[in-house]
């Protein structure tokens, strides 16, 4: 199968700002067959779609709560039925937030530890290989992916917390460039240093960290690309 | 006739307040030292439309779903409804 031949839709609502970079990696990086999809459009069926991104920004300004106001827009409705049947989507920052806040990921984004907005590269422990993100991914593997956030403290309650890592869900976990889960790597206070998580299906991932950021050498790492040729690859052998 | 609602949303007791912590310590560098804590929440006014058919569910009830829904998020924030 061609990367041409997948199909990937990436949301877009007013404020996202990382719609294009996510468009240019997927298009000019691995040459899937990208297109945006608006959020006053009420799609009726999204199945055309190989699976979809929502892209990092500041949804509606941040009101209200990061990425609330969004979750609630006509598109996805649509998004909701998508995930429920079992479609792959990826939401990258603000993405993550709305996923949180769309009640299809589990917990919250509280304001970071040090309430200041943290714009730097981090490296990240992948937890799980065997999901449609991360397939692709040698076990164990440290990436290197700036963030870019004011809210990123990842929150949930110790229940949902032990649900989480007995569904094995917690996909990335912030870490030194060694791979040690530290409390010095934790760049914005996240509980148990979380960076990513997916629902119980393993279908829907969020991610604070930006893949689509670092997918090309002239940008300081490559590492981000491993997403997205997982991606590639969990649909190629699907 | 209620026509409007004034919502508090305040952060669980529970939950960290950064925002809170960070007025607490200026708060403290500008000499007011007799303040212990700080909590920040929001404040939002819903102003309804006329009950004209009188049939409407009671204001309480939809504002309450309204915050339940939308203005607050369950997980770590709580609301309080005044109704006048």
């Amino acid at each position: 199968m061609d990367n041409k031949k997948i199909k990937a839709g990436i949301t877009v609502f007013p404020g996202s700002n990382c719609d294009a970079d996510v468009y240019r990696v997927l298009k000019s990086v691995f040459g899937v067959n990208a297109s945006f999809i608006w959020h006053k459009d009420e799609i009726e069926d999204l199945k055309k779609y190989d699976f979809i991104v929502i892209p990092g920004g500041f949804s509606y300004g941040d009101y209200l709560r990061s990425g609330a106001l969004a979750a609630r827009s006509p598109v996805m409705e649509s998004v909701k039925d998508y995930a429920a049947k079992g479609g792959i989507m990826l939401g990258i920052c603000n993405g993550f937030q709305i996923l949180l806040e769309a009640g299809l990921l589990d917990g919250v984004m509280l304001a970071n530890r040090s309430l200041k907005f943290e714009c730097k590269d981090v490296y990240l422990k992948t937890l799980n290989t065997e999901t449609p993100f991360t397939c692709a991914v040698k076990k164990g593997a440290v990436l290197k992916m700036p963030i870019a956030h004011h809210d990123g403290n990842y929150f949930a309650t110790e229940s949902l917390i032990s649900g989480l890592v007995r569904k094995k869900s917690v996909i990335f976990k912030y870490c030194d460039e060694k791979g040690g889960i530290t409390a010095g790597s934790n760049p914005n206070g996240s509980i148990r240093n979380i960076a990513g998580i997916s629902n119980e299906t393993g279908n829907v991932m969020g991610l604070m960290p930006h893949p689509e950021r670092s997918s090309e050498k002239i940008l300081g790492s490559e590492d981000g690309g491993w997403i997205f040729k997982s991606i590639i690859k969990y649909i190629k052998e699907k | 006739m209620a026509k409007k609602a004034f919502i508090k949303v305040m952060l669980k007791e529970e939950v960290l307040d950064p925002q809170g912590k960070a007025v607490l310590s200026v708060l403290k560098s500008s000499g007011f030292g007799n303040v212990k804590d700080v909590r920040v929440g929001k404040y939002i006014e819903l102003d309804f439309n006329e009950d004209k058919s009188g049939k409407r569910r009671p204001l309480e009830e939809e504002a309450e779903e309204i915050s339940e829904k939308v203005l607050s998020n369950p997980l770590i924030e709580e609301f309080s409804i005044e109704i006048k």
